[in-house]
């Protein structure tokens, strides 16, 4: 199945990109597709946030075709 | 008023989107952007958002304060791309009929936009380099 992945601040940076599609298996989760794309990177101990279609979820949500995900890293709002 | 902008933020327009003849009370709390992190000299910052979700979220934030002091009514303006030091970054704007009130949903709402917006911040320091910040529980 077809997601969007959205990359902000250093992992948009690490990526290289902000956004990008992927093909991703059936009943992957958010957790396991952040360590799919960042495993051989100094990133992947990041403690990081996900969204799907905007809204905050687990780390064990399931991903389903169309979703857009994207990674929060750490927060500097304000 | 909530929304994300590329542009100085005017304060006197959020403060004035929250006022209503039966507030007695209004606060407007700004964050400006500090010259120094850690004894490191801070250049500049540049602020980055996840459009939408931050303003959804920011939405979210305001909804909350209203039903846990009510009658509360809050702005959230936060500024994104490059600042220089002393820049104006966020304004947040409430008015309460009471004061009491109006303080708690004030902290209340720039609490909740550090552990929640979607927005990043990166200092450049003088000699070249940048970090990603990450907010501090207060």
């Amino acid at each position: 199945m077809q997601i969007t992945v959205r990359y902000f601040a250093a992992l948009r940076e690490e990526r290289g990109c902000d956004e990008e599609a992927l093909d991703v298996s059936e009943g992957t989760d958010v957790a396991a597709l952040y360590q799919q794309i960042f495993s051989d990177s100094p990133l992947a101990a990041l403690r990081v946030m996900f969204a799907v279609n905007q809204d905050y979820v687990g780390a064990s949500h399931d991903l389903a075709d169309g979703d857009e995900v994207a990674f929060i890293p750490p927060l500097g709002g304000g | 008023m909530i929304a994300i902008t590329e542009t100085a933020i005017d304060r006197a327009a959020v403060e004035a989107s929250v006022a209503r003849p039966e507030a007695g009370a209004i606060l407007t709390f700004s964050g400006a952007t500090r010259d120094n992190f850690g004894g490191r000299q801070v250049t500049g910052l540049s602020y980055e958002a996840y459009q939408p979700m931050a303003v959804a979220v920011m939405t979210e934030i305001a909804a909350e304060a209203a039903a846990q002091w009510p009658g509360a009514r809050v702005a959230i303006v936060h500024r994104i791309g490059a600042l220089t030091i002393g820049e104006v970054s966020v304004i947040i704007s409430v008015s309460t009929p009471h004061r009491a009130d109006c303080y708690a949903a004030s902290r209340f709402a720039i609490d909740a936009l550090k552990e929640r917006v979607p927005i990043w911040k990166k200092e450049h320091y003088a000699d070249g380099e940048g970090a990603w910040k990450e907010n501090q529980p207060t």
